[in-house]
């Protein structure tokens, strides 16, 4: 069995759906961004008191929202815990803002729930399973870790590329990586997910994994413009994305394979963790080929504008 | 060529059953007790409660700087020095004494003083208006730093190993300074953890230098608006249930948490709940001084305020000189009569402590998870095993195989070196098995190429290998990279996730490259020359 057997399709010649449907995405994401949902931060950023209670049966939110006010709560907020595999079907989440939480009285906000939920919910009896509280201390170091953390990944991928290729490499690579983390909070923003330290982790995940269909399309490019000097680099790079087209979308279907389980099955907890994954591998594949590869002819082009040299540079260690 | 790979065949045998020895280990009972056995598991997978805490090591010098003043002063009076005092009354410069009313003939008599080893911790500098002012030296400052954080881990410990919890984690946590992690496995019940860890932080005798009054305000009024510098305002009760109140108290403790030897719970005269104590030689000769010079017989009486973290407790007139020997009434119930005195005889912790981070999970949770997480890793790993064989055919075995050992050795390494697995090391597991194969296929591509450019079987092998082969290390790099800044950055679970993560890509290198190649060449070994793979 084969897919995509000899594609011959005119990928840059695309150049402008892609850019228009790679803007649609990434400016839909800013927008809710900045004016809708905002970046929907968890507990661990914004700090806190969030804690999961499981019902025997299906909890009311009404009632559970009157038990919290009798037991003088007033600021909590009630979610049903969203797991595709509906096991989590009687689970909520209740979460407390960051007053609940100062350095001081810490565990303040917990007890007040609890005591709320056990004196005045009366539908069924509810088991505390896990608390998160994070003071502000806490919320405001690990909200630099991740950031500190995004960036770093993010210059080790330059650095790597720029050693493995040249710089324009390594510049366009991870021009398409951000636009891969970018489409992926804008569809967190968009679904109005929370974005936990797990959540980080996958995307850091990502900015590793969006690299590898990247680096595929780029070493044949460079294996080509080594081989073939005569041709233009837009036939180059077409051509390098067809040969390249059955492995990225076989390794990147096979992963995605994997993170759907993970996604369906994989439960509540992990829930985030495995949605930035499954939208951040789509987006990534898609920005390999229509993002990555079209930003080098871009600066080609760009640089025969300005009357530069026109040859792309094939990279040090081109193989012949 | 046939004996190496015979040798070669025997290598990944042996690796295969080593790892399965890191998983399983000398089998005994079934198998998901082995597994559980070696297999160590996260917070969030077996249940438990992950704290951070910030010791707060500010108080710890201010108190060191506030011993030192005492001293200080004493010393100055020894040396002919009578009119000078020595207090830290700056309160914004928590490791600064400020010496005033030295006469002009007696400073270098001073400055003698302030070389003496006693002070060597601390810079001098003079004053314009004649003043000397003492700061602690900034090395003091973090050594005296570093060891309250030491002691804090210490007595910590010390106080969760009596609560009975099986392979705690009492350690300095990375991410900032002063701070403690506090891991305690099967533990889901915070509320009592913080009591016991917290509330007992710091327990001290004042004397009490005026009071009680309605509030702040009023206590300021009654000092025409400005305190004492050797005071401080506190708030409390006299004693339980009666209406708070604010006193006014030496600055300086009598007796503070680390002067206590011993201490027991036990109930007073009316039955009441109460705490007897017994403090170190050194500090009942303290005691016993600043005792039988206020006691009510003496010509200053005075009363004392036992204060715990920050509040007062109980206060009571000084009835006659104390030793070493005395007893608390706080109101207490007995579960905290009991638990205070545990701390007490743990040692106190040098400066009180602050909850940045909790986190807990209980069991069901945990168990949930475990469950979801291997079905979510089945699924994935037969979905992707059947795609590998209907597109691959014959050589989709090859694949499969090499999958199959390549999730061996991740988990027989975590077996061997004993890291701890968590919901998102699963995950990672997960990860592994669709990026292990992408290797896999990478390999299959090019060798399909080359059969295609019409190169014979054996030939397409060898330089599909060596052509993928740098494509795989460009990106597993780029991978475990990721892993490791997430190694760094992150904490507990996260880094599970980041550990599976890169262990499962190394050993992945070895499996899709070394083994699969075994495999192929053995297979086609046995062909005639030009016969087809099945790929």
């Amino acid at each position: 069995m084969e897919f995509f057997r000899s594609t011959n399709i005119d990928w840059l010649g695309k150049k402008w759906y892609f850019l228009g449907f790679s803007l649609i995405f990434s400016v839909a994401g800013v927008l809710s961004m900045l004016f809708w949902h905002g970046i929907p931060k968890g507990v661990d950023f914004t700090g806190g008191t969030q804690i999961r209670v499981a019902f025997d049966t299906t909890p009311d939110e009404n009632h559970i929202r009157q038990a919290m006010d009798q037991g003088g709560v007033h600021n909590a907020t009630i979610q049903r815990v969203s797991d595709p595999s509906g096991h989590a079907a009687n689970k909520v989440i209740i979460s407390l803002p960051i007053s609940s939480a100062t350095d001081q009285a810490h565990d303040a906000g917990r007890q007040a729930v609890e005591a709320a939920l056990a004196t005045n919910y009366k539908d069924s009896k509810a088991t505390v399973e896990q608390v998160e509280i994070v003071g502000p201390t806490a919320g405001k170091q690990l909200q630099k870790q991740a950031m500190l953390a995004t960036v770093y990944s993010l210059i080790g991928m330059l650095i790597y590329l720029w050693f493995r290729f040249e710089l324009i490499y390594g510049v366009a690579a991870v021009v398409a990586v951000f636009h891969d983390t970018l489409i992926t909070l804008g569809a967190f923003s968009l679904a109005n997910k929370e974005i936990t330290l797990t959540v980080i982790a996958a995307i850091l995940t990502l900015i590793g994994y969006s690299m590898n269909d990247t680096i595929v399309v780029f070493d044949r490019i460079r294996e080509n413009l080594a081989t073939n000097r005569r041709e233009s680099l837009a036939d180059v790079v077409n051509r390098s994305i067809n040969q390249t087209l059955s492995r990225t979308v076989l390794t990147s279907g096979l992963t995605f394979l994997t993170v759907l389980s993970l996604y369906l099955f994989g439960g509540e907890v992990l829930h985030g963790f495995s949605f930035a994954l499954v939208v951040g591998i789509l987006i990534g594949t898609y920005s390999s080929i229509a993002v990555a590869a079209p930003m080098l002819v871009a600066y080609q082009e760009w640089r025969a504008k300005r009357g530069k040299s026109v040859a792309l540079p094939a990279g040090r260690n081109a193989r012949a | 060529m046939g004996k190496s790979l015979t040798g070669k065949t025997a290598f990944i045998i042996g690796v295969l059953l080593i790892f399965c020895y890191g998983i399983v280990g000398i089998p005994k009972g079934g198998l998901k007790e082995s597994i559980a056995r070696r297999i160590n598991l996260g917070l969030d997978l077996k249940g438990g409660t992950h704290l951070v805490l910030e010791v707060h090591v500010n108080e710890a010098v201010a108190s060191a700087v506030d011993r030192d003043a005492v001293r200080l002063a004493t010393d100055l009076q020894a040396a002919g020095i009578p009119g000078a005092s020595a207090g830290r009354t700056d309160a914004s410069r928590p490791q600064t004494i400020i010496v005033s009313g030295i006469p002009a003939d007696k400073v270098s008599d001073a400055r003698g003083v302030f070389n003496g080893v006693n002070y060597n911790t601390y810079d001098v500098a003079s004053g314009a208006d004649g003043t000397q002012t003492l700061t602690m030296k900034q090395q003091s400052v973090n050594d005296l730093s570093t060891r309250t954080v030491d002691t804090s881990i210490e007595t910590i410990r010390e106080r969760i190993d009596k609560l009975g919890v099986a392979e705690p984690v009492i350690q300095k946590y990375g991410l900032g300074e002063n701070q403690i992690l506090v891991e305690l496995p099967g533990l889901d019940d915070p509320a009592r953890v913080e009591e016991v860890i917290q509330s007992t932080a710091k327990l001290e005798i004042h004397a009490v230098t005026g009071g009680p009054f309605e509030n702040d305000q009023a206590a300021l009024q009654a000092n025409n608006g400005v305190l004492p510098a050797d005071s401080i305002l506190m708030k409390g009760a006299a004693s339980a249930g009666s209406p708070e109140q604010v006193w006014l108290l030496k600055r300086v403790s009598e007796v503070e948490g680390t002067d206590f030897r011993d201490a027991q719970p036990s109930t007073d005269q009316n039955g009441r709940p109460n705490i007897t104590f017994t403090l170190t030689t050194e500090a009942g000769d303290r005691f016993y001084k600043y005792t039988s010079e206020h006691s009510s017989t003496s010509a200053t009486p005075g009363s004392m305020a036992i204060v715990l973290d920050n509040k007062v407790r109980e206060v009571a007139g000084i009835q006659s000189a104390i030793r070493d020997r005395g007893e608390i009434t706080g109101g207490f119930t007995k579960q905290q009569a009991a638990d205070l005195s545990l701390m007490l005889r743990t040692g106190a912790l040098p400066a009180s402590i602050s909850f940045l981070e909790t986190r807990t999970v209980g069991p069901s949770l945990g168990a949930a998870s475990i469950r979801q997480g291997v079905i979510a890793a089945v699924a994935g790993m037969l979905a992707v095993m059947v795609f590998m064989l209907i597109y691959y055919k014959g050589s989709g075995i090859n694949a499969d195989l090499a999958l199959f050992l390549n999730l061996v050795i991740l988990l027989g390494f975590m077996g061997f070196t004993g890291s701890t697995l968590t919901l998102p090391g699963i995950a990672g597991v997960i990860l592994t098995i669709g990026m292990g194969v992408d290797s896999n296929v990478l390999i299959f591509e090019r060798i399909r190429e080359e059969l295609r450019a019409g190169k014979s079987a054996a030939i397409a092998v060898q330089q599909g290998f060596a052509h993928a082969w740098v494509t795989i290390i460009d990106t597993h790099v780029t991978t475990i990279v990721s892993a490791m800044i997430l190694f760094l950055f992150g904490t507990g679970p996260v880094r599970g996730f980041a550990v599976t993560l890169a262990f499962g890509l190394l050993a992945n290198l070895f499996t899709a490259v070394f083994v699969s190649r075994v495999i192929f060449d053995s297979h086609l070994k046995g062909k005639e020359r030009g016969a087809a793979l099945s790929i």
